[in-house]
């Protein structure tokens, strides 16, 4: 079977996803070249997945073509951004019979749901594939409580 | 500048029928560069060592597994793209040397170069007079 990207998840995040969206389409580079591109096949590009552990929070986009060079990756206060520019070679007498990749300028915000180390964040690219690790700050690990009997 | 489509994607049951199981399609490029077609596809997660090529009667199949980067049963935020194997198949109209098709991969982009068959050149006959 042929899956679409879908997303099937939280409706308090689709909530976010939405502002995510309005504030990205607002802010966003004028060309509106990879919202039409890009966006029209996933929504806000690059498509995000993001789970964490008792540690981390993990960030983890596709975005094929890319270099290390070609994205910045900022955390400010709880706005992780992730901007970068996806190119295209200039190439002279060339025909194109279909054109499905998205080239262009992006911006993704995504508002953290808990405080993260600013300074420790790492981020990795293989294959196409980047991985940004976001170590929680010590106020938002969980704490196991120790209940102790009433004396 | 041709404008007709020289390579049309086989119909969606046909694939079906050759593959089973969950995978993607990904997104291509498919362009004319002097005398090949160029097919360019993003597969992110890919191996390159993990990538067949196929072209066979006019039928090209591009097909990447991908290994699982995390359990499934991680605690998900936002999940707004699933992972899986690629696959797509294109019928290429266009006369292909298959024996000179290549192929590369890097940063999650693959590029497969299809040079086309030397058209016969036409050639001229001389009629000679008979003696």
């Amino acid at each position: 079977m042929v899956l679409r990207r879908a997303n099937g998840f939280n409706p308090l995040y689709q909530l976010r996803d939405e502002m995510d969206r309005l504030v990205g389409d607002f802010f966003g580079p004028a060309t509106g070249n990879v919202a039409q591109r890009i966006g029209a096949a996933t929504r806000s590009f690059p498509a995000l997945n993001v789970w964490e552990d008792g540690e981390n929070l993990y960030a983890e986009a596709e975005v094929p073509g890319l270099k290390s060079e070609d994205i910045d990756i900022s955390v400010v206060g709880n706005d992780l951004t992730i901007h970068g520019h996806r190119g295209e070679a200039e190439r002279e007498g060339v025909a194109f019979h279909r054109q499905e990749r998205g080239v262009g300028q992006f911006n993704r915000v995504l508002r953290l749901p808990v405080d993260v180390d600013p300074n420790r964040v790492e981020a990795s690219l293989k294959d196409g594939v980047l991985l940004i690790k976001l170590p929680k700050a010590e106020s938002a690990k969980p704490k196991k409580i120790k209940v102790s009997p009433a004396t | 500048m041709a404008t007709d489509i020289n390579v049309n994607q086989t119909e969606e049951n046909r694939a079906e029928r050759a593959r089973t199981g969950q995978y993607y399609r990904p997104h291509v490029d498919i362009l004319e560069e002097g005398d090949e077609l160029v097919l360019v596809a993003d597969m992110p997660g890919v191996k390159s060592d993990a990538i067949e090529i196929d072209f066979q009667d006019g039928v090209l199949t591009i097909e990447g597994s991908v290994e699982p980067r995390y359990d499934d049963k991680v605690n998900f935020l936002l999940c707004e793209y699933g992972i899986g194997d690629f696959y797509r198949t294109f019928r290429v109209s266009e006369q292909i040397d298959s024996n000179r098709i290549h192929a590369e991969y890097g940063n999650g982009v693959l590029t497969v170069h299809l040079p086309k068959v030397e058209e016969a050149k036409p050639r001229k006959i001389m009629v000679n007079a008979a003696g």
